[in-house]
């Protein structure tokens, strides 16, 4: 039998993943936002898994909203992403500071 | 081993294999297909969980259209790759240390000791004329009916969003503008006065 | 019963009220006849209800007119407290003050600086003097009417704050506004410690009544208060200190007198009305009335005992080298005072009271008469300058005879019988320092009539030393001026002997003067009669003193007047510490105002400037700028460094529940 930790374990992997991705290509803003989706993959996992050790249907509505939320912010996260570039030319984070203090 | 193990256990290694991949290629445009990768297993993975609706909904919804969106995004923008990729080995070591003290407090927390067999153990599994499509959508049109119609907004939010923000003004574009009509004043805007010369008609001789 | 009281105290408030706020329109005559009637029904109404006194068909009335509030226990409220003492204040009061009102309208009538149009004090300032004064007969009523504390202090400030509009009236004299602000500010101090007095005693007896007070007293009368550190202080030495400290800014004594000799600088009326016969008499009003409270304490009794003679002789000495009319008439005031103090220390309340009474009749007098000087020689107060005005102001000088042989204690005038019954008790008072006490005023005997007789010398007699303009207009004051004078010096020869028998030495004051036993010093005199103690002081020494004064200022300033160069050469050190008033304004000048000053410096450029301006107000702002000037370097802007920080702080959660 698959053990609830070996899901919640897995979606520790993936959050992991996904961060060290961010450290790794912190210039590369798609990238960022795939690691992301991966981080949100991880987390709807885990619902998931609970949702179905505890017997409950909550935790797959949640990942239903979190589907939603996430899709929206894609979309507006990509519309965002070509914007900035049409103005600045560049995806590149390393040349996007002007909230600098 | 069980089937269901051994199913597990392949395609959490896919999984773990292709985020590394998501987050190593140099290539976005890999990056995103080995993401799609990773939501398709995960999607299998969720099945094994008898989340059914919400594993073809993974796959619908985020393989059919958010990932292509991103393809897209990654293939239109012309973008150089040598600078995005640069201090990528520079950021290794920290990204690796950072991830793995990460990893490693998760597993104190969510390890066997606290979420093992003995401590969950797995239910029963559903009947074969169990839906789980049915049992959500009744949870959602019932007791989640407000945030669902929230999400519904929040979705058409979004579709507003991005296109308020992609659009362009058009230069062929032929619409009217009424605010540019009621603009105009009585005198030369509508009639123009042109001097001329008065001619006599001659006569019929 | 109650309803006379109430005409008497409201009649001139409603007089005050119509010249005040309707002045343009009843005009000038109307404004003095209103304020004048409404005290001259004031007056007759005090006079009927003293004679009803005297002839013992009234009893005396205690009661609640209207209940303010009631806060804690204590009851707040406009009483009425009329025994023998109020009536006789009461007549005393309204009697002067009707001849003011009446002295006034001819004494302001060609003040230049007070014309309806064009009037350097403001337009209709006549009215608004008359409205003053009035005003000021009201306080003056509900002060002494009073039957509880907070009434009192009410008619206390309000007598006070009349004062000082009316010392200020001449508003564009800067001297006036200085003497203003002066007598105003003294007299804070005083007030401080007297509302400090209320508080204890509010607080000790939980009441402000004064029956309750009265009867509370003896019960308290061993208690002893911490104020700071373990010193035990008796509770009713505190309460009569503080108490008396109040009537030392009121009554001008030593060391709070200052303000009294500058506020000569308001109209004569003003300094008869205010500042010789009535409010400074309030603080002797107030030590009578509290007589249950100061029994219990011998030593607030010395106290006031050492005060009262210092001021009583050294504030002569001061008289003596003055020469400005009213300031010499200013500091036999202040003498005087000082001999009603004496008095009071003696316990020899009655005797305090006495001489106020006949202390207001001939002081009002010698103020009116020195106006009416003041008036023909065309507001010149300067005596160098005047002499030989017996012949051309035959009345002013007859009238200022009198009030001067009252003043110096003739025998048989009314200062004789007052002033001697009050050295008389001070001889015979055991209280600690009464042998300096008896030292000091039997030498102000001697004091005064040097210098009352040295100013009726200079003024009436000798050569005529003004100029040629105005001898030729010299002439005796109008009607209006006079009859005032003679309807003052009446009582002034008369009141003393009348009286003397029933109100310092018989049960006049029986059930309201409260004196203990081993203090009754007016017992101890061994009164028999009037003619008795006519007689006995006839030969005895302040009598003897007060001849000799007259002769050395006949000598000195009739017939050989280079003497009084040559003493004055002599003693030069002398001379210049009197002249100079023993520099006591110059010392508070120099510490009180020059450190108030100081401090308000060190507040101003320390306390607002450095520490609430600069370190508060800017520091603030200036370190919130400087914090985000080091903070702003964190905001980098980079996506990524934001994302570092996230990551961090997820890290040390999970690290908490990590165990």
């Amino acid at each position: 039998m698959i053990a609830l930790s070996d899901y919640l374990m897995l979606g520790a992997i993936l959050f992991s993943l996904s961060i060290a991705g961010i450290f790794l290509n912190r210039k590369n803003i798609i990238i960022i936002l795939m690691c992301v989706e991966l981080m949100l993959l991880a987390v709807n996992m885990n619902f998931i898994a609970f949702s179905r050790f505890l017997d409950d249907s909550a935790g797959q509505v949640f990942v239903f909203f979190i589907l939603t939320v996430a899709a929206a912010e894609a979309a507006i996260g990509l519309a965002i992403l070509i914007v900035v570039f049409r103005n600045r030319r560049t995806i590149n984070v390393a040349d996007l500071d002007t909230l600098k203090g | 081993m069980t089937p269901e193990k051994i199913l597990f256990y392949v395609f959490a290694t896919i999984l773990v294999l292709s985020a590394t991949m998501v987050i190593t290629r140099r290539d976005p445009v890999h990056s995103a297909l080995f993401l799609v990768l990773a939501f398709f297993t995960s999607a299998i993975l969720w099945m094994l969980l008898e989340a059914e609706f919400l594993a073809i909904v993974l796959v619908l919804v985020y393989v059919g259209a958010v990932m292509v969106l991103f393809l897209f995004v990654v293939m239109m923008l012309d973008t150089n790759k040598a600078a995005m990729r640069a201090g990528f080995v520079k950021m290794m070591p920290v990204g690796l240390i950072v991830a793995g003290v990460m990893a490693f407090e998760m597993f104190l927390i969510v390890g066997p000791q606290y979420f093992g067999l003995d401590k969950f153990a797995m239910p029963a599994p559903h009947p074969a004329d169990y839906s789980n499509t049915e049992e959500l959508g009744r949870v959602l049109y019932t007791v989640y009916m407000y945030p669902v119609e929230i999400a519904a907004v929040i979705l058409l939010v979004g579709i507003i969003a991005a296109i308020g923000l992609t659009m362009r003004k058009r230069p062929d574009n032929k619409s009217l503008d009424p605010s540019e009509q009621v603009k105009v004043t009585k005198g030369p805007d509508r009639i123009r006065v042109v001097k001329m010369a008065s001619e006599i008609k001659q006569e019929a001789k | 019963m109650e309803k006379i009281y109430l005409a008497i105290a409201f009649t001139p408030l409603i007089g005050a009220i119509i010249a005040g706020f309707w002045g343009a329109q009843i005009g000038r005559a109307g404004a003095h006849w209103v304020t004048s009637v409404g005290v001259g029904i004031s007056a007759f109404l005090s006079i009927i209800v003293l004679l009803g006194f005297i002839t013992g068909h009234r009893e005396a009335f205690n009661g609640s007119v209207y209940i303010w509030m009631i806060s804690d226990g204590i009851t707040f409220e406009v009483g009425f407290l009329v025994d023998t003492l109020t009536a006789m204040m009461m007549a005393v009061v309204t009697f002067v003050s009707f001849c003011v009102h009446i002295y006034t309208i001819g004494y302001m009538a060609h003040d230049e600086e007070n014309w309806p149009t064009g009037s350097k004090a403001g337009t209709n300032s006549y009215q608004r003097f008359f409205s003053y004064i009035s005003l000021f007969t009201f306080s003056m009523l509900l002060l002494v009417m009073s039957n509880n504390f907070l009434q009192l202090f009410f008619g206390w400030e309000a007598v006070g704050l009349v004062s000082y509009l009316l010392i200020g009236f001449w508003s564009n004299r800067e001297t006036a506004i200085f003497a203003n602000m002066k007598a105003f500010l003294v007299n804070r101090v005083g007030d401080f410690g007297f509302l400090l007095g209320i508080a204890a005693v509010a607080m000790y007896f939980n009441t402000v009544d004064y029956a309750e007070v009265f009867a509370k007293a003896p019960e308290l009368a061993n208690t002893q208060i911490q104020i700071w550190g373990d010193t035990s202080w008796s509770l009713m030495t505190v309460i009569c200190i503080l108490l008396f400290v109040g009537a030392m800014g009121k009554s001008a004594q030593v060391p709070l007198h200052v303000w009294l000799p500058d506020s000569m600088e308001g109209p004569t009326p003003i300094s008869a009305l205010i500042h010789a016969a009535t409010m400074v008499t309030a603080g002797i009003f107030m030590v009578a009335r509290m007589s249950p409270l100061y029994e219990l304490s011998e030593t607030a009794l010395s106290f006031i005992l050492i005060i009262g003679a210092t001021t009583a002789f050294f504030t002569g000495l001061i008289g003596l080298v003055q020469n400005d009319i009213k300031r010499v008439v200013a500091y036999s005031t202040l003498s005087q005072l000082g001999y009603m103090t004496v008095a009071l220390g003696a316990s020899a309340y009655a005797a305090g009271i006495f001489h106020l009474m006949t202390h207001a009749f001939f002081k009002a007098l010698l103020f009116l008469a020195a106006g009416s000087v003041i008036i023909a020689m065309h507001h010149e107060q300067d005596m160098r300058k005047m002499g030989g005005l017996k012949k051309y102001m035959p009345i002013t000088y007859w009238t200022s005879l009198i009030g001067s042989l009252a003043l110096i204690g003739l025998p048989g005038f009314s200062g004789f019988f007052s002033k001697d019954s009050i050295i008389e008790a001070v001889h015979h008072s055991q209280i600690p320092g009464a042998g300096y006490a008896y030292l000091m005023v039997i030498l102000g005997v001697f004091i005064t009539a040097l210098y009352s007789f040295r100013m009726f010398f200079m003024v009436f007699h000798g050569e005529e030393r003004m100029d040629e303009h105005t001898k030729q207009h010299l002439h005796e004051s109008p009607r209006v001026v006079t009859v005032p004078l003679i309807m003052l010096a009446i009582p002034s020869v008369l009141i003393g002997g009348m009286t003397v028998s029933g109100v310092v030495f018989g049960d006049w004051f029986k059930d309201v003067i409260y004196v203990a036993p081993a203090h009754d010093v007016l017992k101890e005199i061994g009164f028999h009669s009037t003619i008795g103690f006519f007689f006995h002081g006839l030969f005895a020494l302040p009598t003897l003193l007060a001849a000799a004064g007259v002769g050395v200022a006949y000598m000195i300033y009739m017939k050989n007047p280079e003497i009084a160069d040559k003493i004055k050469s002599a003693a030069s050190p002398l001379y210049t510490l009197l002249d100079k008033k023993y520099f006591v304004d110059e010392l508070y000048q120099a510490v009180f105002a020059g450190g108030s000053r100081w401090l308000g410096k060190v507040f101003w450029k320390v306390g607002d400037q450095a520490l609430i301006d600069g370190l508060i107000v800017n520091g603030s702002a200036r370190s919130v700028g400087f914090l985000a000037g080091v903070i702003r370097q964190i905001q980098t802007g980079y996506l990524y460094h934001y994302a570092f920080a996230m990551i961090l702080g997820l890290l040390l959660l999970l690290a908490l529940f990590v165990n």
